[in-house]
C-alpha cells in the first residue's frame, strides 16, 4: 500500500475496471470508498459537488465486503461508489432538491432508482447540488451555492445535475445519477468532459425523484465512460409499477450493447442524421469544429452521414418553456409548509393562506418563482388554449419530425451544448440567454426519445470541453450505447488518451498528477 | 348566521319557477385508495381510522410519489356510470384542478375536466304522488376525496373563529364518484321532495351495485345542491346558488326549501341573487353565505401527466353492463311482491328513504313486516326527533336482530322499544342491551302466578267479574301485574294465566 | 408597468397570479418580473404559429393507456414517519394556522 499513490490510482478507474478489482478482490469495497471519500475531502470545498455526504458509506462498504467474503454472488457494480442527485429521495440522507424549503429533510422513503443502487450494492457517498428544483443549465440556482467546474473553477458545471457531472468529472465519484429534464444530464456532460444518458421516458423510474416537469423528467447515468453509463442503466433501468408511466419493456443488457460497440471499431451501416436546425448559427466555433471531426471520423469508420432537418424544433424552446413551467407550477404547488419542509410565519402572525405564502416567497429562489408565475400564467383561463395547449400540438409535430428523421438515420446527432462552459455569473441575470443552453437537448425531452452526451475533445478557443450529443428512437436506448461507445473508442483512438484524463486535478499541484 | 327574511312557499312558486342541479360525490368501498395502495377509510366495515394511519407517501403528497389508478375504482365507476345509463367514454382522461388548501395534500386534486369516464344519463325518481320524474344526468366523473379538517378554538368548532387547524389525511384519496346532472326544470313544487327523491334513488343504485357504503352521515355520500328561481313565465335563468356538502336525505330536502323561501323573498325585494357558495346548517335550518366565487376560482385544469388515458375495452363494457343488478324500477316491483307490501305499506317504505335499510334488515333475517314497522315506525320518529335520517342511527343488523327477539317473543314491543333506545345510545347490539339491561320478558310462569294471584286477592270485585264470565274485566289485572313485572312480561301470556287463575280459585 | 412597455403583461397581472400561485412576491419583485416574463412570454408565443386544429396535442412522450394497479393494500407509512417532516403537529395530525378561505 503505498497510500496515496494507491488511493489517487483507485479514483482513476472507470467503474468497470474498479468492479473487476473489486470482484477479484484485489481492492476492497472500503478502500474504494475510503479513497473516494478522501478525494471528496480533498477537493470538495473548491468544487462543491456534493450538499450531503453520507454517514454511512464506510459501513455500507464493510458490508459489501462481507458479503462478498461470504461468497455472496454480487452484481457487477456491487461496492462501486455511487453519487445521487438531491432531487432523488433517500431515506438516510436529506433530499432538498437544491431548495431551501425542503432544507433539511429526510423523506420517509427511497427512490426507485436509489432502491434499486442499494440492492445492487453499491454505496452512496453523498446527495449532489444541483439548480433548484433542477431549474436552471448552470447549477447557479441552487440555494446552497453554486458547483463549480473541474476545468476551470470560474466556469459552471452545466446544470441542473452540474453536482453529478462534477463530481465524475473531479473522480469524486466513479458513477453519479441524474436527471434530465430538458437536457440536465447531457448538456453538463458536455461541458465537464463526461458522459451523459438520458433514457427513454419511461425507461427508469421516476418514484421518488422530486418532479420538476412530469412529462418531461427522466433519471438517468452520470459517468466518465459509456461502458460505465451502460452499467449503471442496467441497474436502474426496468418497469417500477409505482411510476405509471414506466415502461413494461424487457430491455436488452446495456452494458453488453457498449462492449460490443466499442470492440467493433467500426460503423460500417450505420446511417447517422446530422439536424440540420441544431447547429450552426449561435452555436460557439470550437464546438462546431469539434463537432465536424467527429462526423468525419464517423464517416471514416464507415458510417453513412446524412443530412436531416426536422423544421419544427424551431418552436422546441418555446413549446419546452410553456410545458415545463406549466406542470412545474402544478408539482411545486405542494411546497406549502404544512406536511414537509419550511415554515414561514409572516410578521405577526396571519391564516395559513398567509403561512403559505411567506413560506414559498422566502423558501423559492428567483428562478422557480419566475417559473411557477409562467406556468400559472400559461394554465390560466383564457390563456390555456394560446400557450400550453398549443405546446402540446408543438410537442406532436416534434415527435412527427423524429419520426421523419428516424426513417433516414438510425441515430441523430448534433453538439450537446452550444457552447463550452461559460463563466459563474456571466447569464444569471438574462433568464433568456440561459434557456438557450438547452436548445439542443430538449426536443428529445418533448418527444421522449433517448439522447446521450459524450466528449468530444477540447474547443480551441478556450480549451474546454465539449460534448457531442447521440439521440435514437424511443425504446431504442441499445443503439445509443453501441454507437456511442464505438465512437468514445474511435475519438480516443484519435487522441492517444481519454478526454477526462487531460482534467485539472485541482487542488492537487503540478505534477501531482497520475 | 343572521336568519334571512323567507317567503311562504306556495307564494313563492306561484311567482318562481325553481331550476335546480345536482352534484352527489360517492365514495368507493374499495379496499385501497384511489391513487395509493393505502387502505380505504370508506371499504366495507373500515373506519376512519386513528390520524394519518392509512396513508402513503401518495396520500400525503410527499416530493417524488407519484400516483397509479386502483383497477377496481376503473371498474366500479364504469359500472356506475352504465346503472346511470350513462355513455362510457372511449377515451377519459385525469386532470388536475389546482387551488391551495391544506386538507389537500398535494394543493392539487386529480379529477377528470373534459373528458369523464361517463356521460349523458338519466335516473327515473318516483314521487309521492305516484309520478315518475326523470332526471338528466350531464356526467359522472372520478376524483380524490380530501383529507379531513379539525378546527381548534373559536366559540363554534367551526372554521370561522377557530385559533388553528388539524389534518387528517387517512381520508386523502378515497375514490369518488362524482355525479352531476343537468339543469332540472318543471319540479315546481315538488323540488323539495324530488331533491330528497333523486338522491336516495342515487343511494339505492350505489347500494344494489354494492360499490359505496353509502352512508350519508358518515360522508359516504354527499350532496351539492344548486338552486336557481326563474319569474314565472319569464323564461330566464336565474343567478344559483351552491349549497355544499348537505349530508342528510331530510337535509337535501330541506334546504331546497329553504333556499327556493330565501331567494324569491330577496328577488321580490327587488334584490339581487349572488352567485356564491353556500353552507346548509341542520341546527337552525337556514343555510349561510360561504365564499362568493371569484377569479381564484381559476382552476387551471390540465391532464395530469402522471396518469395515462382510461380506455376501456367494449368487452370490459360488456361484461359490466351484463353483471347489472337490475333497473330500480323492476328492482322495486320485484321487492314489493316478495314483501307483500300493499301499495301504501311500500310507497311509504320508498318515500322515506329506507328501500335500502328495509332491503338490508330482511336479508339480515327479519320479516319484512316487522322491519317496514321498525323503521318507518319508530326509528323514524325517533330520527324526526334527533332532526337526522333514520339511517344514520341503527344498522339494519341490529334492526334486524331486534325483530328477532320480537318475534321470538323474547321481547315486547315496549321492551323492543327500550332497547332500540340502548343500541341507539351505543350501548352495543339488542342482544348485549338485553343483557345489560336485564331487559328480557319473564317467561317464568311461577313469578307472574305470584303477581297475579296477588293482583285478583287485592281486587276481589273484578275477580267475580271474571268468574261470571266477563272476560273484559281481566284488563283490570294486567295493569298491576304488569307493573309488578317492570313491563317485562308478555300481556297476552300475562291474560291466559289471569283467567285460568281465576277459574283454578276459590 | 409604464406605458412604453408592450410586456403582455401587467404587474396587476402578475400579482393576480402570485396570489394564485401562493407566493407571497414584493412589489419589487412583481415590477421585475412583469418585465422578465414579458419578454420570455413574447418569445415563446410563437408556438401559436404551427398550432393549427388539425394537429392533436401531445401530453406523453410515450403514450400507454390503462395503467393500472390492482386493489390490494400495500405498505403504509407509521404514524411517525408520516409525520417525521411535519413544520408542526398537535398529536398525530399536523396543525396549521387558522384558515380564512372556506372548503371548495
Amino acid at each position: 500500500m503505498s497510500g496515496h499513490g494507491a488511493a489517487t490510482e483507485l479514483i482513476a478507474l472507470t467503474a468497470a475496471e474498479l468492479s473487476a478489482r473489486l470482484a477479484s478482490r484485489d481492492v476492497s469495497a472500503v478502500e474504494a470508498t475510503q479513497a473516494h471519500l478522501d478525494r471528496i475531502a480533498e477537493v470538495d470545498g473548491d468544487i462543491h459537488a456534493f450538499l450531503h455526504i453520507s454517514a454511512d458509506a464506510l459501513k455500507t462498504a464493510a458490508e459489501v465486503d462481507g458479503a462478498r467474503r461470504m461468497g455472496a454472488k454480487l452484481g457487477p457494480l456491487a461496492g462501486v461508489p455511487i453519487a445521487i442527485k438531491d432531487v432523488l429521495c433517500t431515506l438516510d440522507m436529506p433530499s432538498t432538491a437544491g431548495s431551501r424549503i425542503l432544507e433539511g429533510w429526510v423523506p420517509p422513503y427511497d427512490a426507485t432508482v436509489v432502491s434499486k443502487l442499494r440492492k445492487a450494492k453499491l454505496i452512496p457517498l453523498g446527495k449532489t447540488n444541483m439548480d433548484e428544483f433542477a431549474m436552471g443549465s448552470s447549477t447557479e440556482h441552487s440555494a446552497f451555492g453554486p458547483t463549480h467546474n473541474p476545468w476551470d473553477l470560474d466556469r459552471i458545471p452545466g446544470g441542473s445535475g452540474g453536482g453529478s457531472a462534477a463530481a465524475v468529472a473531479a473522480f469524486e465519484a466513479p458513477l453519479a445519477l441524474g436527471s434530465d429534464t430538458g437536457g440536465s444530464i447531457r448538456q453538463p456532460a458536455a461541458v465537464t468532459g463526461t458522459v451523459g444518458m438520458k433514457p427513454t421516458y419511461g425507461g427508469v423510474s421516476r418514484y421518488g425523484a422530486i418532479a420538476l416537469a412530469s412529462s418531461l423528467d427522466q433519471v438517468g447515468p452520470v459517468t466518465r465512460t459509456v461502458l460505465d453509463a451502460a452499467l449503471l442503466h442496467d441497474v436502474i433501468g426496468g418497469h417500477d409499477p409505482h411510476d405509471s408511466t414506466s415502461l413494461t419493456d424487457s430491455w436488452p443488457s446495456f452494458a453488453e450493447a457498449a462492449r460490443t460497440g466499442a470492440a467493433a471499431g467500426s460503423l460500417k451501416g450505420v446511417r447517422v442524421g446530422v439536424v440540420k436546425e441544431l447547429g450552426g448559427e449561435g452555436f460557439q466555433a470550437g464546438v462546431s469544429a469539434r463537432f465536424a471531426e467527429a462526423l468525419d471520423l464517423m464517416a471514416a469508420a464507415g458510417a453513412e452521414i446524412v443530412d436531416v432537418s426536422t423544421p419544427s424544433f424551431t418552436y422546441a424552446i418555446a413549446a419546452y418553456y410553456l410545458i415545463l413551467p406549466a406542470e412545474a407550477s402544478s408539482n411545486l404547488a405542494k411546497f406549502d409548509s404544512v406536511r414537509f419542509g419550511l415554515r414561514v410565519n409572516p410578521p405577526g402572525g396571519g391564516t395559513v393562506e398567509d403561512v403559505m405564502a411567506a413560506t414559498r416567497e422566502a423558501g423559492f429562489g428567483a428562478e422557480v418563482k419566475r417559473r411557477i408565475i409562467l406556468g400559472t400564467y400559461a394554465l390560466s383561463a383564457g390563456y390555456y388554449d394560446a400557450y400550453y395547449g398549443s405546446a402540446q400540438k408543438v410537442r406532436t409535430l416534434i415527435q412527427r419530425d423524429f419520426a421523419a428523421a428516424f426513417e433516414k438515420a438510425d441515430v441523430l446527432v448534433s453538439p450537446a451544448a452550444p457552447t463550452t462552459a461559460f463563466k459563474l455569473g456571466e447569464k444569471l441575470e438574462d433568464p433568456l440567454a440561459m434557456y438557450l443552453n438547452d436548445v439542443t437537448t430538449i426536443p428529445a425531452n418533448l418527444a421522449g426519445v433517448p439522447g446521450m452526451g459524450l466528449p468530444m475533445g477540447l474547443a480551441e478557443e478556450d480549451n474546454l470541453p465539449t460534448g457531442i450529443q447521440i439521440m435514437a428512437p424511443a425504446h431504442e436506448d441499445a443503439r445509443i450505447y453501441r454507437v456511442g461507445a464505438t465512437l468514445e473508442a474511435l475519438l480516443e483512438q484519435s487522441w492517444g488518451h481519454s478526454l477526462i484524463s487531460r482534467a485539472p486535478r485541482h487542488p492537487l499541484a503540478e505534477g501531482r498528477t497520475t | 348566521m343572521s336568519s334571512a327574511e323567507l317567503m311562504d312557499f306556495d307564494k313563492a312558486l306561484e311567482l318562481f319557477e325553481p331550476v335546480l342541479g345536482f352534484e352527489v360525490h360517492v365514495e368507493l368501498n374499495t379496499k385501497t385508495k384511489m391513487f395509493s395502495p393505502a387502505p380505504n377509510p370508506a371499504a366495507p366495515g373500515a373506519d376512519a381510522g386513528e390520524p394519518n394511519t392509512m396513508v402513503t407517501p401518495v396520500c400525503l403528497g410527499l416530493p417524488g410519489s407519484l400516483p397509479v389508478v386502483n383497477e377496481q375504482a376503473i371498474r366500479f365507476s364504469i359500472s356506475l356510470g352504465l346503472a346511470l345509463g350513462c355513455e362510457i367514454a372511449p377515451t377519459s382522461r385525469f386532470a388536475r384542478k389546482n387551488y391551495f388548501y391544506p386538507d389537500l395534500a398535494k394543493n392539487y386534486q386529480i379529477s377528470q375536466y373534459d373528458e369523464p369516464i361517463a356521460h349523458d344519463g338519466a335516473v327515473d325518481v318516483e314521487l309521492a304522488n305516484g309520478t315518475t320524474f326523470r332526471v338528466e344526468i350531464e356526467r359522472a366523473h372520478m376524483e380524490e376525496d380530501a383529507g379531513k379538517l379539525t378546527h381548534v378554538g373559536g366559540a363554534t368548532g367551526r372554521i370561522q373563529g377557530a385559533d388553528y387547524s388539524l389534518v387528517d389525511y387517512n381520508r386523502a384519496g378515497v375514490p369518488l364518484v362524482e355525479i352531476v346532472t343537468k339543469m332540472i326544470t318543471g319540479a315546481d313544487r315538488d323540488a323539495p321532495e324530488l331533491a330528497k327523491a333523486y338522491v336516495s334513488a342515487i343511494r339505492d343504485i350505489v347500494v344494489s351495485l354494492g360499490i359505496s357504503e353509502a352512508r350519508m352521515e358518515r360522508g359516504n355520500l354527499r350532496c351539492d345542491a344548486n338552486i336557481s328561481l326563474s319569474p314565472r313565465g319569464s323564461g330566464k335563468l336565474g343567478t344559483r346558488t351552491e349549497t355544499k356538502n348537505v349530508n342528510s336525505l331530510r337535509s337535501v330536502e330541506r334546504t331546497i326549501r329553504y333556499e327556493i323561501q330565501r331567494q324569491a323573498a330577496i328577488l321580490a325585494a327587488g334584490g339581487t341573487i349572488i352567485q356564491e357558495t353556500r353552507h346548509w346548517h341542520e341546527d337552525s335550518g337556514t343555510t349561510s353565505p360561504g365564499r362568493p366565487k371569484s377569479d381564484a376560482d381559476d382552476y387551471r385544469y390540465f391532464p395530469e401527466p402522471d396518469l395515462l388515458p382510461v380506455e376501456p375495452s367494449r368487452e370490459l363494457i360488456e361484461e359490466l353492463r351484463a353483471a347489472l343488478p337490475e333497473p330500480p324500477a323492476v328492482r322495486r316491483n320485484r321487492l314489493k311482491e316478495s314483501w307483500g307490501f300493499s301499495d301504501l305499506e311500500f310507497q311509504d317504505v320508498v318515500n322515506s328513504g329506507l328501500l335500502v335499510e328495509v332491503e338490508s334488515t330482511v336479508a339480515a333475517g327479519a320479516s319484512p313486516a316487522q322491519a317496514r314497522k321498525w323503521w318507518t315506525g319508530e326509528i323514524a320518529r325517533l330520527a324526526n326527533v334527533k332532526a337526522v335520517d333514520p339511517s344514520s342511527l341503527v344498522s339494519p343488523a341490529d334492526v334486524a336482530a331486534l325483530a328477532v327477539l320480537v318475534e321470538s317473543g323474547e321481547l315486547t314491543d315496549r321492551l323492543a322499544r327500550q332497547v332500540l333506545e340502548g343500541v341507539i345510545a351505543g350501548e352495543g347490539t339488542p342482544v348485549e342491551v338485553v343483557e345489560k339491561r336485564g331487559l328480557k320478558v319473564i317467561s317464568d310462569d311461577g313469578a307472574l302466578i305470584a303477581a297475579i294471584d296477588d293482583a285478583l286477592a287485592s281486587q276481589p270485585d273484578v275477580l267475580e267479574k271474571i268468574r261470571d264470565g266477563k272476560l273484559q274485566a281481566a284488563g283490570a289485572i294486567i295493569g298491576p301485574v304488569m307493573k309488578a313485572m317492570h313491563g317485562q312480561a308478555d300481556a297476552a301470556r300475562v291474560r291466559e294465566l289471569i283467567l285460568e287463575r281465576a277459574n283454578s280459585q276459590g | 408597468m409604464s406605458e412604453s412597455n408592450p410586456s403582455p403583461l401587467d404587474v396587476a397581472q402578475v400579482a393576480h397570479l402570485a396570489n394564485l400561485a401562493r407566493i407571497a412576491l414584493t412589489p419589487e419583485e412583481i415590477e421585475k418580473l412583469t418585465g422578465e416574463l414579458g419578454v420570455i412570454i413574447e418569445s415563446i408565443a410563437k408556438v401559436s404559429e404551427v398550432a393549427t386544429p388539425d394537429v392533436p396535442s401531445t401530453s406523453h412522450p410515450i403514450r400507454l393507456t390503462n395503467v393500472f394497479r390492482p386493489d390490494v393494500p400495500g405498505e403504509t407509512l407509521t404514524v411517525e414517519e408520516a409525520l417525521s417532516g411535519a413544520p408542526e403537529r398537535d398529536g398525530d395530525r399536523f396543525k396549521v394556522p387558522a384558515i380564512l378561505g372556506e372548503e371548495q
